[in-house]
């Protein structure tokens, strides 16, 4: 109770101690994603104070987004989460005058977030990436020395896939990055709203679920990096990391990761401005800042995810920029998809579709 | 009425204030920390989702020409029973739930009677070493199962030496994964009651049984079993119902095949972003949950006559 009491009123000040007007920005980023130095680099510059806080889901952030008062002035939610709560009312449009740095935008990248956010009105890419497919090198080919490495059949084909799982199949748990990705591979529109469509992506996974050890959407990393499982499906800037965990370890683990031929989901983080911020004017600051080539190359060289912005890739380290895992090739760039939002109906018919295919039932 | 009579009325009065207020603190604490929590949770059960801020309908809603509504949406709980779902997850954390009970009363109800039994100095220091792993975190301790449990582990690597199997044991991500894990963690809560009933217990009845004739054997099954009901269920009630609504043990070692509530819970209010309708499942649970608590509240009471 006393530490209850405490903490109300240790928050009760802090919100006092921060009047409106004063110099400072609250930022709310995920966990690991960037390189601290430039944020004393901001301060430095500007005078203005970097309140860092961190989240390590998207769910998290949008919890504290819908609750309302959340007292942050720039958030990066992911482009699918990011359009939901547009609708939601949760964020101001940015007043692009104040954004000097726009032109340095890729606009391979940015036609793209605009299927999330017309016009990027309201956000700007933050880092962006692919969900593909992760496996220990070694591992597969002792299995099966001409798997498919440019193919979703890798993991879509129960028969292949079957070759994999005794060393271990995981999976995130995530229907909307799931699914649409199934229906690709079908041959379908990934981004379909038929219900019909939706469902026939269930035999696919059904099919293939009893290969599967787990579906989570993290443990993979640590799984992959430790030798413990064969093959995941995951996001691109995850399995960069386990590769690079691996490769600290120096067990011999040796990590891969593929975007397969057939094309991959694009998720994008984006940084964007609470309708309630109380230093909005600081948030503009603060975002046009990250828009320099040289201070974004520094957080994609640091965090290995790719940018989208144009004008950084002179900046960035060979081993990013010519990483086509990070930034893949011309033609699967072109085949790279992405997913409006869902409505609930919708939303609803994919989770309940999903819940079938992880439990089995 | 006359004046001395008066006075102590009042002073019943002022005792019972003063006691009052004794009582008034547990019950605040319930009130602030239970009751409230729930109320919001059963207000949100009546309404209506909507992608906004808040992401529900309001239920009162004052209209200018001096109307007041008040719209219940009851849609979440016919939802419910519609999709098998949820009736399959509720059954299946209650299955989950009473198996791993039943597996920690096997191995408590030893325990608790060897510490019962034991020379009355150690009794201290052996309840000690029950209460001592809850200095470390709970989330730290499921973790460490992760590593003890999993193909690569500390079990399978200790059994490959031994000898005793030849292939490693897949145990983690499994339903037994999630009962070693329950029933480590709740161990104490089954422990502790069952100790506290045990050492109460007369040990006079025992001898008195034996010299009727009883085997030792016979008087423990007549004798300290029957005596010890009220830890048993005590110690079950425990377990039990916070291993029905658990969300950590299986989300962390159980397999994607662990179908429980708090887990569709969860996917209610995330994924589907639909808190009224998990606002729903948690109220039924809870009533799920409260029909035990009844039971045990009434064996009680007969107990205590």
């Amino acid at each position: 109770m006393l530490k209850a009491v405490l903490l109300l009123l240790s928050l009760t000040l802090i919100s006092c101690a921060n009047p409106p007007d004063e110099k400072l920005v609250n930022v709310y980023n995920w966990s690991d994603y960037i390189d601290r130095e430039i944020l004393k680099q901001f301060t430095a510059e500007t005078g203005i104070k970097v309140v860092y806080d961190v989240y390590d889901s998207n769910d998290v952030l949008e919890t504290k987004l819908l609750a309302g008062h959340s007292n942050y002035d720039v958030v990066v939610p992911t482009a699918d989460f990011l359009s939901r709560q547009i609708q939601a009312g949760v964020y101001q449009k940015l007043d692009k005058a104040k954004l000097g740095n726009l032109g340095n935008m890729w606009q391979a990248i940015s036609k793209r977030t605009a299927a999330y956010d017309p016009d990027n009105a309201y956000s700007i890419n933050y880092m962006w990436g692919t969900v593909g497919i992760g496996y220990n090198v070694k591992k597969l080919q002792q299995r099966l020395p001409n798997a498919p490495l440019n193919s979703w059949k890798l993991f879509f084909d129960p028969k292949i896939l079957a070759r994999f799982a005794d060393c271990g199949v995981q999976v995130l748990d995530s229907a909307n990055d799931i699914i649409p990705a199934a229906l690709n591979y079908l041959g379908e529109n990934p981004d379909s709203k038929n219900s019909a469509v939706i469902a026939k992506a269930e035999a696919v996974l059904m099919a293939i679920r009893p290969f599967v050890q787990k579906f989570h959407s993290s443990e993979y990393i640590d799984a992959l990096a430790n030798g413990d499982i064969c093959l995941a499906v995951g996001y691109s800037g995850d399995i960069l990391q386990a590769r690079n965990r691996a490769i600290e370890a120096g067990k011999g683990v040796e990590i891969n990761y593929l975007v397969p031929d057939e094309g991959a989901m694009i998720w994008a983080d984006q940084m964007a401005i609470p309708a309630d911020a109380p230093h909005s004017d600081n948030a503009h600051r603060f975002i046009n800042y990250m828009m320099r080539p040289e201070i974004i190359a520094t957080v994609s060289n640091y965090v290995s995810y790719a940018n989208g912005n144009k004008a950084s890739q002179t900046f960035l380290n060979p081993a990013v920029i010519n990483n086509p895992a990070i930034y893949p090739a011309e033609t699967v760039m072109a085949r790279l998809y992405t997913i409006s939002p869902y409505s609930m109906r919708v939303q609803r018919v994919l989770t309940r579709i999903w819940t079938r295919v992880v439990t089995g039932q | 009425m006359n004046r001395i009579d008066f006075l102590s009325t009042w002073r019943n009065r002022l005792n019972l204030s003063g006691r009052t207020f004794v009582i008034a603190i547990p019950y605040l604490w319930l009130l602030l920390l239970f009751l409230l929590p729930f109320l919001i949770v059963f207000k949100l059960s009546f309404a209506e989702t909507r992608l906004a801020i808040p992401p529900y309908t309001e239920l009162v809603e004052y209209a200018q020409d001096g109307h007041l509504r008040i719209i219940l949406f009851l849609r979440n709980y016919l939802f419910l029973t519609e999709d098998p779902l949820y009736w399959k997850a509720y059954l299946s954390s209650v299955k989950i739930a009473t198996i791993a009970t039943s597996m920690a009363l096997l191995v408590a109800y030893p325990v608790a009677y060897g510490m019962a039994k034991a020379p009355k100095r150690y009794q201290s220091t052996l309840v000690m070493l029950v209460i001592l792993p809850f200095w470390t975190s709970f989330l730290i301790r499921v973790y460490a199962w992760i590593g003890i449990l999993k193909t690569e582990g500390f079990l399978n690597h200790f059994l490959l030496w031994l000898g005793v199997i030849n292939e490693p044991l897949h145990i983690l991500h499994t339903h037994v994964a999630v009962y070693i894990g329950m029933v480590y963690s709740y161990l104490p809560f089954m422990l502790l009651p069952l100790y506290a009933n045990l050492e109460k217990m007369d040990v006079s009845l025992l001898e008195a049984a034996a010299d009727l004739g009883c085997t030792p054997m016979q008087a423990f099954w007549k004798i300290t079993v029957p005596l010890s009901m009220p830890g048993v269920i005590a110690g079950c009630l425990l377990m039990f119902i916070p291993a029905v609504g658990e969300f950590v043990i299986p989300s962390l070692l159980g397999g994607s095949e662990t179908l429980m509530i708090g887990k569709t819970l969860w996917t209610e209010f995330f994924n589907n972003r639909d808190w009224p309708l998990a606002s729903a499942a948690a109220v039924v649970l809870l009533l799920i949950l409260v029909a035990p608590i009844m039971w045990f509240q009434r064996t009680q009471a007969k107990g205590a006559v």
